[in-house]
């Protein structure tokens, strides 16, 4: 099922990830996310994420389309102004491409090209109100289109920013702005983030909880201490620490959170960074 | 105020290169309150090339520097001194280097300072930026905190996601400026201002050159 059918069925949404590569080379890209069709309803294509330069999101997006994958067209503010980001929203949907993802995207200054310059003309509220306006036949300025998109749109939030109330305001302009379904930031501590949902799920938008394969301790613990809104508890560090086999282990650990999360939100996102290969397979143990 | 930084040594040698004689000018506003062009400075610079065999056929604090009228004034009651020099070495803001150019006709004018931005004086020595200039001022709505110069990604309509223990994604050092703004509304009960959304600011009022007459 594509991303937007599965909302409208109201059915508990399983999306994926994949990174371009920093190169041409986007065949292993393609061929690690084919084994994604059919098991997920929709995959992101990360827009020069961490504001690492690679390979564009959109002709990742293309390639995954060829291959019978819905991709979802994650689209940041940081690198272009108004009008290459409307400009690339017209691409997209000539290339037949139906669902953005809305970002604010990664500041420069943490990527490998530390001098370029950050532009976000536009941040992530405003963005979605320019898309919207594309699917309503008009441009910023007011312009009549020749031809008009058609989006599902979607947006992040942050569900264990701290505070999170000033998240939770941005997040009901986006709501505001035209975003029919959110992506979160990795869950690792189910409790929390059932708060954030008790709050949130009054706004009647899907929530589709963030779902990072936990590798190592080191990689918990570099996440607690620099990734915002990211809290990976002690149990689980010590529980991938011990692992014989880490791959089986964070298989396991990822299956328990979905488990855990399939009664209070309406869908996962499974952010395999690297590891694409075990997500069918944590989809079919997870029973979604 | 104009925030300004001395130039590496190498680099302001590097530029007076094939320059003999050189003539010193300071300001006595910003520069000076940035201990980049005031009276020791100019001392100094003019040691400093002294010691690489060039002559300093004068210097002079202007105040200030960027006031045009007052540099051709000056021009004038120093025609000699400065007629005598190869070049000019201004210790000076950008402005005030174009100002002497604009002020002393046919003259090379080199910059001794990196001029890096407005600011606030906090105490001796500690300078802070808090505005970029916008063209359009919208801090009333953000209880005079500034978004676009104080977050880094400049945002309009709240956090970006990114912020950890209150401090910003991009340095973990300064504060995130939109927890700052939620922080401040909140307690003035004005919380509504986030909850509305901020339009895309409108950059052709920060088209340059600007001119204006009042
Ligand atoms: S909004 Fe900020 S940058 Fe613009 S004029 Fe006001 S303080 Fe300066
Ligand atoms: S952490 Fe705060 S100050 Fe830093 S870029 Fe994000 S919103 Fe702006």
């Amino acid at each position: 099922m594509g991303l937007r059918e599965a909302i409208k069925a109201k059915k508990f949404i399983v999306t994926s990830e994949t990174a371009p590569p920093k190169g041409t080379d986007i065949f292993r890209m393609v061929e690690d996310a084919r084994p994604l069709a059919g098991k997920v309803d929709a995959v992101n294509v990360t827009d020069l994420q961490s504001a690492v330069m690679r390979l564009g999101s959109l002709a990742g997006c293309y390639m995954l389309k060829q291959a019978g994958i819905d991709p979802i067209f994650q689209l940041t503010c940081r690198d272009r102004n108004r009008l290459a980001l409307s400009s690339d929203l017209l691409s997209a949907s000539a290339l037949g491409i139906g669902n953005v993802l809305i970002l604010t995207g990664d500041h420069p200054a943490s990527g490998d090209h530390p001098g370029a310059k950050p532009v976000f003309d536009l941040d992530a509220v405003q963005l979605l109100n320019v898309a919207r306006g594309l699917c309503q036949g008009r441009d910023m300025s007011g312009n009549k289109l020749n031809g008009k998109p058609d989006f599902c749109l979607g947006a992040v939030v942050n569900p264990c920013a701290e505070p999170i109330e000033p998240e939770l305001i941005k997040m009901r302009k986006k709501i505001d702005s035209g975003a029919q379904f959110f992506q979160t930031q990795a869950v690792f501590d189910v409790e929390r983030f059932g708060l954030f949902m008790d709050k949130v799920s009054k706004y009647n938008v899907p929530v589709i909880a963030g779902i990072v394969l936990l590798k190592s301790a080191k990689m918990a613990l570099y996440m607690n201490d620099n990734v915002a809104g990211i809290y990976v508890p002690k149990a689980l560090i010590e529980r991938i620490d011990t692992a014989a086999d880490k791959q089986k282990e964070s298989v396991g650990i990822a299956c328990g959170l979905i488990g855990r999360l399939k009664n209070i939100c309406d869908g996962v996102h499974i952010m395999p960074i690297g590891w694409e290969r075990l997500v069918p397979d944590i989809v079919d143990r997870a029973g979604i | 105020m104009i925030v300004t930084r001395k130039k590496e040594t190498e680099v302001i040698l590097g530029m007076l290169k094939g320059y003999k004689s050189v003539f010193l000018i300071g300001c006595a506003q910003c520069a000076t309150m940035c201990k980049t062009g005031g009276e020791q400075q100019l001392c100094d610079m003019q040691a400093l090339l002294e010691a690489e065999g060039k002559v300093a056929t004068g210097k002079a604090i202007l105040d200030p520097a960027c006031h045009l009228v007052k540099v051709k004034q000056f021009a004038y009651q120093n025609k000699d001194a400065i007629k005598g020099a190869d070049a000019i070495l201004a210790l000076t803001c950008g402005d005030g280097v174009q100002a002497i150019k604009d002020g002393i006709m046919g003259k090379t004018v080199l910059p001794a300072l990196d001029t890096l931005f407005l600011g606030e004086f906090e105490r001796g020595g500690h300078f802070s930026q808090k505005c970029v200039l916008c063209g359009e001022c919208i801090i009333d709505k953000t209880d005079a905190i500034c978004p676009i110069t104080m977050c880094a990604k400049g945002l309009l309509n709240g956090p970006c996601g990114g912020s950890k223990n209150k401090k910003c994604e991009v340095d973990r050092e300064k504060d995130c400026a939109w927890i700052l703004i939620y922080e401040r509304l909140k307690v003035l009960r004005k919380l509504e201002n986030m909850e509305k959304i901020a339009c895309p600011r409108d950059y052709s009022l920060q088209s340059r050159p600007q001119k204006v007459i009042v």
